[in-house]
């Protein structure tokens, strides 16, 4: 019915080819096309941060994302993140303090979060506070996502 | 064997309660590998859409789908032709699933589609042509109910097989009514002529609450499978799974029993799931039609414009006390915006009428409602089930009566608030109560009555931020609701050999951190650790009744049935153990996996071992027990007097704000809590109820609203429907006030609503304090505020409507 394109990109360390149709988005490749449901859709346009992956380092609403433009780049999920020193520490901190209710939205938070570590962004709350200001949580009131991205990034609280 | 090893184990009293319990579920949810219901997929699947009003109020003349069942990939395309047998819907049962001859909202479903994919159903979803004759559209309650208004729901559609959609003697979906009032309630107690002829001071508010609605992270959707012999599999995200069971095989006219639901994790709940929707029942006539499974997920879109929301209310607050601070009657009246159809927003009230009859103490009392038809989305529960609406006029009328009388508002407060042992008015009896508590530490923790005054003197001091502080508080069910004929939960509990214990309880996980409370409820009582425990809480055809999760309930219910359960087998184990080592029953119990002498901690054996004997000499299941709890409360009587819940739970916020008179924007900087919660359980669980509530009540008052213009809503979507965002959120600090409650499990009572209820009332008064400006309609957008601190918004008059 529509047009496909075959890409190629790394997807959790490895290389994979996948046929998308050139409309799709980085979101229903990743869930309807590879089955990767780790990253969650909320809203589709790029509000809500649920989907939120990292593509060659960096974090984005895989929604906001086609599908086409993943080729050749390196993709990282929720999934992929299983076996990452950071990422673990970010896990353990979210169940420890109690920043996970539905837990809709926290794998896109992690993602988020597990960027924001990395990258060395998260001094204090308040930049944690920013740096999370794209991700919605309609559960925790954010109080506790903050207390666990803090006591992995070490941020003063 | 020589005397040091032959040494006594002692085993040191523990508890669970109070501690921070890592929610059990939070691992697989932090890894992504919970599966929801958009990441489950059957073979076989269909995707289903819906196809909705292009009209707000208009009679269908034509469906042509003729163009959309010749598109290749669609299995199915029905209209409300296709299932003659539909059935009447909602809590009224004044809508069918699939519109018949007339749509009344912007939501209404006209026809659907089950086809191989998504994007195959929403292209066949475009060829549906439909010609519609436009009605005019009523969209606010105030003209709705004028008399001579157009009427919402006019004829009986389909009585007798009058509407050619309809079989011969199909169900009616509605008889039709004289107007558009949907619903009304009156209440009385004392005589408000009379309190009011002993006032020394009286004053009359008209208060404006706003759409919102439950924008949880996770949309709608179902699963429905129909096996060869015609039983109806569901994957749902419902809060209520037996009432669905019941309700859904009334709307397929088929035998409950032949219905199995099962809930996969939720992405929020909110209330928003407890009446059964259109898209549900239309996904059950796709999958029966197509002989397929079929998969209906909404679109974040989509979920603006078909859940429900919180009732839109006008409300009118007159209110008398005397010159010594105390209440001498309330008369309220409220006209709520049900909506098109009626769904539990209508009955709102019946929690409404608590606030205003018993938060405090008012000799006399009445009020009066009606929620009335317009062509505007429909209402439904929504956490705090319009407490949020009463408190937000009685808790500002608190402020203005005390200021009246030149009494300090804590004092006013605590001059008119209940105690424990107290039976209002309405006949609520309060056993435990920690109201007072609430008020005092709140207060103090935030220094309330110096930051009063320190606001006000500050007001006219020069600067464009002004510092504004404002308390409320809130009385809302904590021991259950009476709502139907049942208000219990059953929980059947095993043991195996090795000590572990599986909890098959009817109480369902909607995020809230139920099955970890329950577990440690059961291990408290089994002497178990938390990982001894697996938790089976999602399908009806496993695990016993429960009424669902609403109220505030599941901690209190289904607890006490939880611990019920656990007793039993606590008592059958230590019957085992004592005839083993020929002792007394009650010289025994259970700690840390063992069973211990109970004087002296003593073990005496492994508790897996005791069982594993066990096993080899019955050859049966080791332990099981059942237990049902239904809550010592009955129901009220029809003048909706006498007690609805077997425990209510009390909390006072106070909320500090910052005002910027320049461009009318309010930062909520801090909010102090003190809630009653009878014990705290789950030390983690808990803040987290209580810190989401209070963000839930923040977007409430400051930022959230679904504008709805001319019954068409403008802002479907979460880029112009504002949810409170991480850099906005307060400093929060909340204390809990440990009322331990006779009849709750290990003290406890309900906490899941109150802490959103107080937020938007206590930030009302914080904006006055810091402004001398009072705000009667929300949300406190900069707009609305701005204009307001300039004397642009008249005050609201309205008349109320009242009953013939």
């Amino acid at each position: 019915m529509s047009l496909k394109h075959d890409i190629e990109f790394t997807l959790n360390g490895i290389k994979r080819q996948v046929s998308v149709d050139v409309t799709m988005n980085a979101l229903a490749m990743l869930r309807d096309v590879i089955g990767l449901t780790g990253t969650k859709y909320g809203c589709g346009e790029g509000e809500c941060g649920a989907c939120t992956i990292q593509v060659d380092g960096v974090s984005l609403n895989s929604c906001l994302m086609f599908a086409v433009d993943c080729d050749g780049r390196n993709v990282t999920t929720i999934e992929g993140l299983a076996n990452d020193t950071t990422a673990d520490a970010l896990r353990d901190a979210f169940v420890e303090h109690g920043a996970v209710q539905c837990g809709f939205c926290t794998p896109g938070m992690i993602m988020q979060a597990d960027h924001m570590v990395k990258s060395e962004c998260c001094n204090d709350t308040d930049s944690i506070k920013r740096g999370i200001e794209g991700n919605l949580c309609r559960c925790t009131g954010y109080k506790k996502i903050v207390d666990a991205i803090a006591a992995v990034s070490g941020a003063q609280t | 064997m020589s005397v040091a090893e032959k040494k006594t184990r002692i085993i040191e009293p523990d508890t669970l309660i109070g501690k921070r319990i890592r929610k059990m579920d939070a691992p697989e949810k932090a890894s992504g590998k919970t599966r929801y219901i958009h990441d489950i997929n059957l073979s076989g699947q269909l995707h289903g859409k819906i196809l909705r009003s292009e009209r707000i109020h208009a009679l269908i003349k034509s469906i042509d789908v003729s163009a959309a069942r010749a598109l290749s990939g669609v299995h199915v395309v029905i209209t409300a032709v296709d299932v003659p047998d539909q059935r009447p819907i909602g809590v009224a049962r004044d809508h069918f699933p699939l519109k018949v001859g007339r749509v009344r909202s912007e939501r209404d479903e006209i026809a659907a589609v089950a086809a191989e994919t998504e994007e195959i159903a929403e292209a066949a979803l475009k060829l549906i042509k439909v010609v519609y004759e436009d009605l005019p559209v009523i969209s606010n309650p105030e003209d709705a109910i004028k008399p001579g208004a157009a009427l919402i729901h006019p004829e009986p559609h389909g009585a007798d097989g009058s509407h050619e959609h309809l079989k011969q003697g199909t169900t009616i979906a509605h008889k039709g009514k004289p107007d558009n009032v949907a619903m009304t309630f009156d209440y009385a107690h004392g005589d408000v002529v009379q309190g009011e002829a002993e006032s020394d001071v009286v004053i009359e508010d008209t208060f404006r609450l706003h759409y919102v609605t439950h924008c949880c992270m996770g949309v709608s959707g179902m699963i429905a499978e129909f096996d060869a012999s015609g039983n109806l599999l569901m994957y749902s995200n419902t809060q209520v799974p037996f009432l669905h069971k019941r309700e859904f095989a009334e709307y397929l006219n088929i035998d409950p029993a032949r219905i199995r639901i099962i809930q996969p994790p939720i992405g929020g709940g909110f209330g928003s799931k407890l009446d059964i929707y259109p898209f549900e029942v239309i996904c059950l006539y796709l999958a029966r039609t197509a002989k397929r499974p079929v998969k209906m997920l909404f679109t974040r879109e989509e979920e603006f414009l078909a859940s429900p929301t919180r009732q839109p209310v006008l409300l009118t607050l007159r209110s008398g006390c005397k010159k010594d601070g105390t209440l001498t009657f309330r008369q309220v009246h409220t006209l709520h915006d049900n909506g098109a159809y009626t769904s539990w927003g209508a009955t709102t009230p019946f929690v409404m009428m608590q606030t205003f009859s018993s938060l405090y103490r008012v000799p006399n009392c009445d009020y009066h409602t009606a929620a009335v038809y317009t062509n505007n989305p429909y209402a439904g529960s929504f956490r705090g089930y319009g407490n949020l609406q009463a408190t937000f006029a009685i808790e500002q009328h608190m402020d203005m009566l005390a200021e009246k009388i030149g009494m300090d508002p804590l004092e006013f407060r605590m001059k008119n608030a209940q105690d424990a042992g107290e039976i209002t008015g309405q006949g609520m009896s309060f056993k435990s109560c920690g109201f007072k508590d609430c008020l005092t530490t709140a207060a103090q923790r935030s220094d309330y009555s110096r930051k009063v005054q320190e606001n006000k003197a500050n007001r006219d001091k020069p600067g464009n931020i002004k510092r504004g502080i404002g308390m409320a508080s809130m009385l809302h069910v904590g021991g259950g609701a009476k709502i139907y004929p049942s208000d219990g939960c059953g929980t059947i509990l095993k043991m195996d050999d090795f000590a572990n214990v599986t909890l098959i309880t009817g109480a369902s996980e909607i995020g809230q951190g139920s099955e970890t409370v329950l577990s440690q409820l059961v291990c408290e009582e089994l002497g178990l650790p938390i990982s001894a425990i697996t938790v089976v809480n999602n399908d009806t055809a496993i695990t016993p009744w429960d009424v669902g999760v609403h109220a505030s309930r599941t901690t209190f219910i289904a607890g006490n049935s939880a611990i019920g359960a656990a007793k039993k087998a606590k008592a059958k184990i230590l019957a085992v153990a004592a005839k083993k080592f020929e002792c007394a029953e009650s010289d025994l119990d259970l700690r840390g996996g063992f069973v211990i002498k109970a004087a002296s901690g003593e073990v005496v054996i492994e508790l897996s071992k005791l069982l594993r004997n066990l096993h080899f000499q019955d050859k049966a299941e080791l332990v099981m027990t059942t237990f049902y709890y239904e809550p010592p409360s009955v129901h009220q009587d029809k003048g909706f007097k006498g007690d609805v819940s077997a425990a209510y739970a009390w909390g006072t916020q106070v909320v500090e704000v910052e005002v910027d008179t320049d461009t009318g924007r309010v930062r909520m900087t801090r909010v102090t809590g003190a809630h009653d919660v009878g014990r705290v359980l789950n030390r983690l669980g808990i803040e987290g109820q209580i810190e989401g509530g209070v963000v839930m009540g923040q977007g409430y008052a400051l930022t959230e609203e679904l504008l709805i213009e001319n019954g068409v809503m403008q802002n479907p979507n979460f880029r112009d429907y504002k949810l409170v965002t991480a850099p906005e959120i307060p400093e929060m600090d909340i204390a809990f006030i440990e009322s331990m409650d006779g009849e709750g499990p290990q003290g406890a009572k309900g906490v899941g609503e109150a802490p959103a209820i107080c937020v938007a009332a206590a930030t009302a008064n914080a904006i006055c304090n810091a402004t001398g400006v009072r705000m009667f309609e929300l949300p406190f957008t900069p707009e609305k505020v701005y204009r307001a601190l300039h004397g642009q918004t008249p005050k609201r008059y309205w008349t109320p409507w009242k009953a013939e």
